[in-house]
């Protein structure tokens, strides 16, 4: 017997026709060939989040990004006029690197009146205009007009700056994140500026794990060491159900219940918890916002403790019952490795107190997030193996991962079909 | 050689053979915590969890961008005992269980 309700089609799955309830073919997660399609069809197409306008506080506030997948490395800054931009961190010169510092393959970030390469000391103001170059005589009709860097489309949605590597895409970023980013546009992102940031190196496909973190039908069992033990049988003995899921074009989203913030029996909970009233679900005493927009709770479960939004392809944000955020970014640097960066997002603590609780939150997550990375190295190998076995069947539970999976393979194929019909070039 | 000054305010003297934990970031918590036997983190919890409710009080007195040196390191204490509880709390072992050889790295958090 479902605890929550589901459509009227029985299932999810089943709510999404396209996606259907076959078994799925991992072999999208570990082809070198898929991934090479996958940077063009994807990487080098798609809207990607590379950032916060926190980040970039004032005029000549700058943050470099390695978009391995698409092929690049972006200067993202707020330029003269106030306005962010974003370039290609390349000086139109001889090809140097422009913005790194002791690694060039290192981000970077930091303020600046104008960008000055490291080479020859050529000139960009904030606006990506040349403004300078050295021994300027020396060079045959050059006019610095037709030297700006190469720009990158750019834009912000709540705060989350945005770029677009396909210079002729027209759709633009809010209509592409369509009803799901509508449903939480007005959430205050902006008052969470306290904010810890983690970074992983992982063996596993960058798709395998979103896939963890958008069910949660492993939480009672991978993480069932995590518990104190009665709680920890309880969680497994009833299973998982999510209250909602959301599927629109490309996006999905889980909504999930949540009753550990605060906990009906603080019996449920560990010793450190029940004194600082925090663990993996926030602190207890987070901020009152009042109202939260309609994508929020979308099942209006008086239960609901988190929503996870994946943002195709490589963007989830989670908003928490207790008012903090967290956001997944994954980015690839092969077929079988990714960066993982998992974002802690909460008001800034008023005193000691506030800031343990939030510290506790933060390195919960840390402990749940190192099992989970080494569990997908070792899903990664396994798929990779020679073993007959090809396909796996997902279930109800799994819905966001058939509907991501349909949808990285949908993008390539369309690309592939667009391709084909354009002659190439000799 | 002179004694070094106590790193912890006076109230809490009882912690001192623990100040060691008072550790800035995160990272080097973790690293102090896989680097320590499960019968050394037991003596710091229950060392300093009992304690835990008093030094919230006595921090609470102060701003958090105006903790003196002292206060500063009675916070990273208790963030020090939240990466030892784990272990202590739950798991009987260092290292989350099934985690390998995985890390976790944390590359931007608060100053204090």
């Amino acid at each position: 017997m479902p605890h929550f309700t589901k459509p009227a089609e029985g299932s999810w799955t089943e709510h999404y026709p396209e996606l259907g309830t076959q078994p799925v073919d991992y072999q999208d997660s570990i082809s070198p060939e898929f991934y090479e399609l996958e940077r063009e069809a994807i990487f080098s197409r798609t809207w990607l989040n590379v950032g916060r306008i926190e980040q970039l506080p004032k005029v000549g506030s700058y943050f470099t990004k390695e978009i391995d997948a698409a092929r690049t490395s972006i200067i993202v800054v707020r330029a003269s006029d106030g306005e962010i931009r974003a370039f290609h961190n390349i000086c139109r010169h001889r090809g140097n690197k422009l913005v790194w510092q002791d690694y060039p393959g290192e981000e970077t970030s930091g303020t600046c009146r104008q960008f000055t390469c490291k080479y020859h000391a050529w000139r960009y103001s904030l606006e990506g205009d040349l403004t300078f170059v050295q021994q300027e005589s020396e060079f045959f009709d050059l006019d610095k007009a037709d030297y700006p860097l190469a720009s990158v489309q750019v834009d912000v949605w709540e705060g989350f700056i945005f770029v677009n590597f396909d210079p002729t895409n027209t759709t633009p970023l809010r209509e592409y994140l369509g009803e799901l980013g509508k449903g939480i546009e007005g959430y205050p992102f902006q008052e969470l500026t306290q904010v810890h940031k983690y970074r992983a190196e992982v063996g596993s496909n960058w798709k395998l794990f979103i896939d963890a973190f958008a069910e949660f039908y492993h939480a009672p069992v991978l993480h069932a060491k995590q518990a104190v033990s009665a709680e920890s049988r309880k969680l497994s003995e009833r299973g998982y159900e999510a209250l909602a899921y959301g599927i629109d074009g490309p996006h999905g989203m889980v909504s999930s219940w949540g009753g550990m913030a605060p906990p009906k029996d603080l019996n449920m909970v560990k010793p450190i918890e029940r004194v600082l009233r925090s663990g993996l679900f926030g602190p207890w005493d987070g901020p009152d916002f009042g109202e939260m927009p309609p994508g929020i709770n979308p099942a209006r479960n008086k239960a609901w403790g988190i929503d996870s939004f994946v943002f195709f392809p490589n963007f989830m944000v989670l908003v928490w019952k207790p008012n903090w955020v967290l956001t997944y970014h994954y980015w690839p640097t092969s077929y079988n490795t990714h960066i993982f960066e998992g974002t802690c997002y909460f008001v800034p603590p008023k005193n000691a107190r506030e800031r343990l609780a939030q510290e506790l939150a933060v390195v919960t997550f840390k402990e749940y997030a190192l099992q989970d990375g080494n569990t997908l190295e070792a899903t990664q190998t396994m798929l990779e193996s020679a073993t007959p076995v090809k396909t796996f069947p997902l279930g109800d539970q799994e819905v966001l991962l058939r509907q991501l999976h349909h949808t990285a393979r949908a993008y390539v194929s369309e690309y592939q079909q667009q391709t084909a019909k354009t002659p190439v070039k000799a | 050689m002179p004694t070094p000054s106590p790193s912890l305010p006076t109230e809490f003297a009882d912690l001192e053979p623990y100040a060691d934990w008072a550790l800035q970031g995160e990272g080097a918590r973790y690293d102090k915590r896989l680097a320590s036997t499960m019968d050394e983190l037991q003596a710091f919890y229950d060392a300093a969890f009992p304690r835990m409710e008093a030094a919230m009080s006595y921090l609470d007195q102060y701003s958090l961008d105006a903790l003196p040196d002292d206060a500063k390191h009675l916070l990273w204490l208790y963030c020090a005992l939240i990466t030892a509880s784990f272990p202590v709390e739950v798991w009987r072992q260092p290292r989350v269980p099934d985690s390998g050889a995985s890390s976790f790295d944390a590359v931007l958090e608060p100053a204090v």
